[in-house]
C-alpha cells in the first residue's frame, strides 16, 4: 500500500516534448512509473520515444484512461494546464512548474476543487512511491520501501532527509514535495489524513518551514491522529519580512516563523528535530 | 515587488479611484513648480519603500509654493530607516473629516484575495487586527466574478461606513479589485480613503504589492523596479537572476534548493557562525553559474569564507567543483571556500576538489563546522571585495 500512486496508476505528462518534460518522463518509467502518454497541442498524433502524444488532456485520458497528470509547462500556461487536467476528469494532478502568477492559482484551485481533483504543487518535486513509481522530478534511487510517510514543502531538503532514512534502514510508504509556493492545492493536513488511512504507514516525517500556518494547522490535526508524526522546520535563521527563496517562505508580522510553528508542533506532543540529523533517530524511536 | 505611492496612486487613478491631484519631484526647485502649478496648499511626502514616514518627519506641508520648496529641501536627502529620500510626491493638501481603511490582500487559507475594510483607517491596520478585530470586516473574492459592485457595497455598508459614502465607496472598492486582480498585486491598500469636509471620498494614501510571478506579463510594473528596494547587492542579484538574500554575518552560504539553502544557514548558526547571505542557484546549475555565484557572495565585504551545500540531482557535482575551481584565482586570496557535495557526479567532482586542494565536508554539519572553523582561524583578517562577475562571464 501507499498513498496517491502505486505501479498501476496511469500517468501522462503535459509537456512531454519540451526539453524538461521528455527528459524526466524517461526517469519516471525508469522507476517503474506507468506512463501511457503525454499532451503537447499541436503536436497529437503522432509519438515520442514509444509514447503516443495527444492535442488535449481530454483526448489522452479518453484514449489512455489516464487518472495522472504531470505538468511541465511553464508559467505563463501552468494553471491553464492545471485547468485543463482537471476538467478532463484527471484526480491526481502534480505541477511541478515555479513560477505561476499568484492570481492563475486562485483560478486554477476554483476548478480543481470542482471536480474534486487533487492537486500537488505548484513549484515542488512532486511524489514517489518507492518500488513503485514517482511523478515528478525526485531523484527515485534514494528511496527503499518502508513504513514511514514522507512530506515536504521542499525538494531538495527531501532528498537529504530521505537519503537519511534510507541510510538508516528506515523505508518509505510514499514520499510528497507539497511545493514552495503560497497557494499550492494540497496542504500538509490532506497529505497527514492519508497517512493516517493507508496500512503500510507507521509513521510521517514533516518537514516545514518558515511562511504560513500550514505547520501550525497540521499540529491541530496530529493531535486525533493514531500515527505518530515527527517535525522538522527549516529557517530558524531567516530574517522578518525577507522571502527565502520559495515565494511562500516569507515571515510577515507575527506570522509563519520558525519558533512559533515548533511551539505549535511541541504543544501536540510532537517531536521536533533539532537538525535533519536526528531526524532517523527520532523515527526510530516511534516505530 | 515593492511600488511607490504615487505609482501606486497611478495605477489606481487609471481605474478611475478619485486621488489629489500631484506629481513626482527630485529637487526643491521642481517641488516648488508642482505647488505653483496645483494652486493652494499642499503636502509633500516622502517616497521610499518603508511605513511610518510620518513620524520620521517624512510628511510635510507647504501652504505657499516657497513654503513647498523649503519642506522639499527638508525632506529630500532625508534618511528613512536606512533609506535616503530621492524623490518626493507633491498633492493637494485635502481636508479630511473621516478616514477608512480598504485593503485587498492575498490569503494563504482561503486561496483567493481577501477584501479587509474598517471604519477605523489612517493607523496601522495591524494594531487594529490584533485590538480591535470585530472592527474589520473581511471577506475572500470569488475569483470566478471578481468583486461586484453590490458585494462592494455590501461590504461597505457592514464596516459601518456612513450612509452618504456607500455608493463612493464601493465603486472605490470594486474598482481596487478589479486593479488587484489585473495587476498581479499580492496586496492594494488605500489607508486612509478619505472622506472630505465637502463629501468627497477619495484615497489619500495607497500601497501596492506587485506578485513577482506577474512581472513577466506587467512589464511596465516591472520597470519600475529600483535599487533602494533593497540592498544594492539583492538588486543586482535579481536582475542576474540569482535567488539572494543579504543577512549580517560573514559566513556566505551557496546551495541549491530554497529548503537546503534555509537549512545550511541554520546549521552554520548552530555551528556558531553568523550567515552572511542565502543564495539559491536553483536545479542544474552549470559550472559559470557556481562561479558567477560565488564571485558574487564575496563581493559582500563582510564576507570571510564561503560554504557551498549541493545536494546532486539535475545538478552534477563536476560543474559544481568547477565553478568553484575557477573561482579559486579571482576571488579574494586565501578566503577559505568549503564545498560538500552529494548525489550526481560527487564523486567526480571532489576528485576535481582534491587536486586543486580545497576544503570539502562529508556533509552538511561537517561542511558547516569547517567554513566556521577556518573563518575562526584567520581571525579579523578583512578582504577586499572580488572582482566583478562580469569580467568574466558574457
Amino acid at each position: 500500500m501507499s498513498i496517491l500512486l502505486d505501479s498501476t496508476t496511469k500517468v501522462i505528462v503535459q509537456g512531454i516534448t519540451g526539453r524538461e518534460g521528455l527528459y524526466h518522463t524517461r526517469n519516471m518509467k525508469a522507476a517503474g512509473t506507468n506512463i501511457v502518454g503525454g499532451v503537447t497541442p499541436g503536436k497529437g498524433g503522432g509519438t515520442i520515444e514509444g509514447f503516443p502524444v495527444f492535442d488535449t488532456v481530454a483526448e489522452a485520458v479518453r484514449a489512455t484512461g489516464a487518472t495522472a497528470s504531470c505538468i511541465f509547462v511553464p508559467p505563463p500556461g501552468a494553471a491553464d494546464a492545471i485547468m485543463e487536467a482537471a476538467s478532463a476528469g484527471i484526480s491526481l494532478i502534480v505541477c511541478i512548474t515555479e513560477g505561476i502568477p499568484v492570481v492563475d492559482m486562485t483560478r486554477a484551485m476554483l476548478v480543481v476543487h470542482e471536480h474534486n481533483a487533487r492537486l500537488i504543487g505548484p513549484n515542488c518535486p512532486g511524489m514517489c512511491t518507492p518500488g513503485q513509481g514517482k511523478i515528478g522530478i525526485i531523484p527515485y534511487q534514494i528511496f527503499t520501501p518502508g513504513p514511514v510517510g514522507f512530506i515536504s514543502r521542499s525538494g531538495t531538503l527531501t532528498y537529504e532527509v530521505v537519503s537519511l532514512l534510507t541510510a538508516a534502514g528506515l523505508g518509505q510508504s510514499s514520499c510528497i514535495g507539497i511545493g514552495g509556493d503560497p497557494i499550492i492545492g494540497s496542504t500538509f493536513v490532506d497529505y497527514l489524513k492519508l497517512f493516517e488511512a493507508d496500512p503500510q504507514t507507521k509513521a510521517v516525517v514533516m518537514c516545514g518551514e518558515i511562511g504560513g500556518s500550514d505547520e501550525e494547522d497540521a499540529a491541530e490535526y496530529i493531535k486525533t491522529m493514531s500515527k505518530p508524526v515527527i517535525a522538522f522546520i527549516s529557517g530558524r535563521t531567516a530574517p522578518a519580512g525577507k522571502r527565502m527563496g520559495h515565494a511562500g517562505a516569507i515571515i510577515s508580522g507575527n506570522t509563519g516563523t520558525a519558533q512559533g510553528k515548533v511551539a505549535a508542533l511541541q504543544a501536540a506532543h510532537v517531536p521536533v528535530a533539532d537538525t535533519i540529523f536526528d531526524i532517523p533517530e527520532l523515527v526510530q524511536k516511534v516505530l | 515587488m515593492k511600488i511607490h505611492e504615487y505609482q501606486a496612486k497611478d495605477i489606481l487613478a487609471r481605474y478611475g479611484i478619485p486621488v489629489q491631484p500631484g506629481r513626482v519631484a527630485h529637487t526643491p526647485d521642481e517641488a516648488e513648480a508642482i505647488a505653483r502649478e496645483l494652486g493652494g496648499p499642499v503636502v509633500i511626502k516622502a517616497q521610499v519603500y518603508v511605513g511610518g514616514r510620518g513620524k520620521a518627519g517624512g510628511i510635510q506641508f507647504g501652504d505657499t509654493p516657497e513654503q513647498a520648496r523649503a519642506s522639499a529641501q527638508k525632506v529630500l536627502g532625508m534618511d528613512i530607516k536606512g533609506l535616503t529620500v530621492e524623490k518626493v510626491l507633491v498633492t493637494s493638501k485635502i481636508d479630511i473629516a473621516e478616514e477608512y481603511y480598504l485593503g485587498i490582500i492575498l490569503d494563504r487559507k482561503t486561496q483567493s484575495p481577501v477584501v479587509m475594510i474598517s471604519k477605523e483607517g489612517g493607523i496601522d491596520i495591524e494594531e487594529v487586527a490584533a485590538n480591535m478585530p470585530e472592527k474589520i470586516i473581511k471577506q475572500p473574492i470569488d475569483m470566478r466574478w471578481g468583486l461586484r459592485p453590490f458585494e462592494a457595497r455590501e461590504l461597505v455598508a457592514r464596516a459601518g461606513l456612513p450612509h452618504h459614502t456607500i455608493a463612493k465607496a464601493g465603486d472605490i472598492l470594486s474598482k481596487l479589485a478589479k486593479a488587484f486582480i489585473e495587476s498581479d498585486a499580492s496586496l492594494a491598500e488605500i489607508n486612509p480613503l478619505a472622506l472630505t469636509a465637502d463629501g468627497k471620498v477619495q484615497a489619500a494614501d495607497a500601497k501596492i504589492l506587485i506578485d513577482d510571478n506577474g512581472l513577466f506579463r506587467q512589464k511596465e510594473y516591472a520597470g519600475w523596479a529600483e535599487t533602494e528596494e533593497s540592498n544594492p547587492l539583492e538588486y543586482e542579484a535579481k536582475q542576474a537572476g540569482l535567488t539572494y538574500v543579504k543577512l549580517d554575518g560573514d559566513v556566505g552560504i551557496i546551495g541549491n534548493g530554497a529548503g537546503l539553502v534555509m537549512t545550511t544557514l541554520d546549521m552554520v548558526a548552530r555551528a556558531g557562525g553568523k550567515p552572511a547571505n542565502f543564495l539559491d542557484i536553483g536545479g542544474g546549475a552549470k559550472a559559470e553559474i557556481m562561479y558567477k555565484a560565488l564571485l558574487f557572495v564575496a563581493r559582500d565585504p563582510q564576507v570571510k569564507g564561503i560554504l557551498v551545500n549541493i545536494f546532486g540531482g539535475i545538478t552534477r557535482g563536476e560543474e559544481v567543483a568547477k565553478g568553484v575551481i575557477m573561482a579559486q584565482s579571482d576571488l579574494p586570496k586565501g578566503m577559505p571556500i568549503v564545498v560538500r557535495l552529494s548525489g550526481t557526479g560527487s564523486e567526480e567532482g571532489k576528485a576535481l576538489l582534491k587536486d586543486a586542494g580545497l576544503e570539502w565536508g562529508r556533509d552538511m554539519r561537517e561542511a558547516s563546522e569547517k567554513i566556521v572553523a577556518a573563518i575562526n582561524a584567520r581571525g579579523t583578517q578583512t578582504y577586499t571585495a572580488s572582482r566583478a562577475p562580469e569580467s568574466r562571464i558574457e
